[in-house]
């Protein structure tokens, strides 16, 4: 007791003694050290991402967790959610505390902006290429050596053929692929050809899985239909996974799949993750987060990736969202709506 | 014996009084009525009624017009037929064998018969999607039961009746569970008296045992036919999910709100639950009636 009180004397001596004499020297020497010790706190970041991203954020989120903690000396918790992107995006609205989120399509951001109000509405300007730090496309996924050579769009529509796509209203990858075929067939026939095409060849869809990883499996796994309509990197992960039973085949043409980034402006503020979770997003263009991005099979944007990359990816023509279906707002209202394109295909 | 409704004059003795109209709440010699109500009124209100009352407020966004609209798009309209008809089928299914399976269980004495009721659980303790994916993997045509099926020339995964399969698994143990503590407390004296009179085993069945485990086994039928309605988890697998073929209503439920369609959404919820309670009332209804028959 009496021992604890002398030590306890000197110390607070020293301190008044420190306060009294020079106070700037004092506090200019302290507040650096300060904020050090708050941006040292560890932090947790969610990362609101859609099916097929699972292997890329995995690998992506340990290169930034050491990135940051050399760079910064914060330790990082990342975490990764990942399901369908509509299903995603309704999450977050619905309250799920993404910092970033990471999905197939802009209209599911555009959702989230304008139902929720987390971020603004001009999110996408924000960040570089659309906010979109890779491409991919849509190609085809056949059995191995390809026995009912299908080599482009017309031979989807073949009777006999079984086609595997999961459901447009619910799944990004699936909206991309239906938009892909659209082009496609509208390119010779316009409008009228375009939707006589897509009848048939959902005619020939057996199973209409809510998600793309539920359509990847339903082909490979259970050995279901002909052909997979794929992001480009779900199936050179197919054939990664299940050996090589499954050939790759680029149809004459397909679309560009911008899936874009961005940040949950109102959960950062709340989390305080605001400098991390930009600093994670701009990561995603960084040389070294592009090469990852490129052996995960996704496009990456960064030229010298690219360049390093491209035998990888064969270049077909693609077209744009924007330029051949007028942004994703004209083409979610005239396709995918209740009462759109989409369910008139259905129509008995 | 007084008889209010006859002609003749009444003659009442003192000490009987005119019989009282029946009271609203019959007062009970059990201790604690208030309590046992008060909590158990805040406890349905609070789990049941609030969300339900909230489903039901959420269509009306859309007006009557718009409901109506909704429910009676074709393929709103084939997903509500094919939820409630399988489901129906799949409990009616359950019905024989599951009685079958509570009357093994409780009436006969077999090595492993402890392990068998143990395996009567499992579909009820299992995650749904688990039963989906294992069932999918068995009746896919690359599955055992599958390929079997696929020669007779049947498709099951993928098809109505994969759905079907999907929804008799989940049901079992609804039935089974209902009738097995009936058959147990059965009497075997009202049985053994009834042999005596030179019943036949037939007309033991007929008029002993079913009358004494009828309403139990409503009540499982509806438990089953209810859980089979709700079902997603295990369907969504083994189903095919196409409109207007293999797309079960809560997948429709799904598939809206993934459209932000809350409203389109609850209104296909509410007209499920209303669907689902009138099958439950009238089932209530048979199972009293058959009730105060068993006991006549």
């Amino acid at each position: 007791m009496t021992q604890s009180h002398t030590l306890s004397r000197p110390l607070s001596l020293s301190r008044r003694g420190l306060l009294a004499s020079g106070a700037g020297a004092g506090t200019a020497a302290l507040l650096p050290a300060a904020a050090l010790a708050q941006a040292l706190k560890p932090a947790t970041l969610l990362n609101v991402s859609y099916d097929p991203t699972r292997e890329l954020y995995k690998e992506v989120n340990a290169a930034f967790a050491a990135y940051w903690k050399g760079r910064t000396g914060q330790v990082l918790t990342l975490q990764q959610s990942h399901g369908g992107s509509g299903k995603q995006a309704r999450s977050v609205i619905d309250g799920l505390q993404a910092d970033v989120v990471t999905l197939a399509l802009a209209a599911d951001i555009d959702e989230i902006a304008a139902r929720a109000k987390l971020l603004p509405a001009n999110w996408q300007s924000r960040l570089p290429n659309n906010s979109t730090p890779y491409t991919s496309t849509i190609v085809f996924l056949v059995r191995k050596g390809n026995p009912w050579k299908i080599r482009d769009w017309p031979d989807l529509i073949k009777p006999g053929i079984g086609v595997i796509t999961p459901n447009p209203k619910t799944s990004g990858g699936a909206r991309w692929a239906y938009l892909a075929a659209y082009q496609a067939a509208a390119k010779t026939g316009g409008d009228a050809a375009a939707q006589a095409y897509l009848t048939k060849l959902f005619k020939n869809v057996p199973v209409l899985d809510t998600g793309a990883r539920g359509s990847t499996t339903t082909f490979a796994q259970r050995k279901i239909g002909d052909v997979l309509l794929s992001w480009e990197n779900e199936a050179f992960l197919t054939i990664d996974e299940f050996g090589p039973n499954f050939d790759i085949v680029y149809p004459s043409s397909s679309i560009l799949a911008e899936p874009p980034v961005a940040l949950v402006d109102k959960n950062v503020d709340r989390h305080g993750t605001r400098t991390v979770a930009t600093g994670y997003l701009n990561f995603l263009y960084s040389p070294r987060a592009q090469e990852i991005i490129a052996r995960h099979h996704f496009r990456p944007r960064d030229p010298a990736a690219a360049a390093k990359y491209a035998s990888a990816f064969k270049q077909i023509p693609l077209v744009t969202i924007d330029g051949a279906f007028g942004g994703w707002k004209q083409a979610q209202a005239t396709h995918f709506a209740d009462g759109g394109v989409f369910d008139r295909i259905y129509k008995p | 014996m007084t008889d209010r409704f006859t002609a003749a004059p009444v003659v009442r003795p003192l000490n009987d009084p005119w019989p009282r109209r029946p009271r609203l709440v019959e007062h009970s010699v059990l201790p604690g009525f208030k309590l046992s109500l008060g909590i158990t009124l805040v406890y349905l209100a609070l789990i049941v009624l609030l969300p339900l009352s909230l489903l039901a407020i959420r269509p009306w966004e859309l007006g009557f017009d718009g409901i109506v609209k909704t429910l009676t798009d074709p393929r709103v309209a084939s997903a509500l037929r094919l939820t409630f008809g399988i489901s129906l089928l799949a409990a009616l299914t359950n019905a024989p064998l599951g009685l079958l399976v509570a009357w093994t269980l409780t009436r006969y004495q077999f090595p492993g018969r402890r392990l068998m009721d143990a395996l009567v659980d499992l579909p009820f303790a299992l995650p749904t999607a688990v039963a989906g994916i294992a069932l999918t993997a068995i009746y896919a045509p690359t599955g055992p039961l599958g390929a079997l099926a696929e020669k007779v020339g049947l498709k099951t995964a993928y098809s109505p009746l994969g759905i079907f399969i999907a929804l008799v698994f989940i049901g079992l143990p609804f039935v089974v569970r209902s009738v097995q503590p009936v058959l147990q407390d059965l009497d075997k004296d009202v049985e053994e008296a009834a042999q005596t009179l030179g019943a036949s085993d037939l007309q033991r069945a007929a008029y002993v045992v079913i009358p004494a485990i009828g309403p139990a086994l409503l009540s499982g039928i509806s438990l089953a036919f209810a859980r089979a309605v709700g079902e997603y988890g295990s369907v969504i697998f083994i189903a095919g999910n196409l409109p207007m073929k293999t797309e079960i209503a809560p997948l429709l439920i799904v598939i809206k709100l993934e459209q932000y369609d809350y409203a389109g959404a609850s209104a296909i919820g509410c007209a499920m639950l209303a669907i689902s309670f009138g099958a439950l009332v009238v089932m209530n209804i048979a199972q009293i009636y058959l009730a105060r028959r068993g006991r006549a």
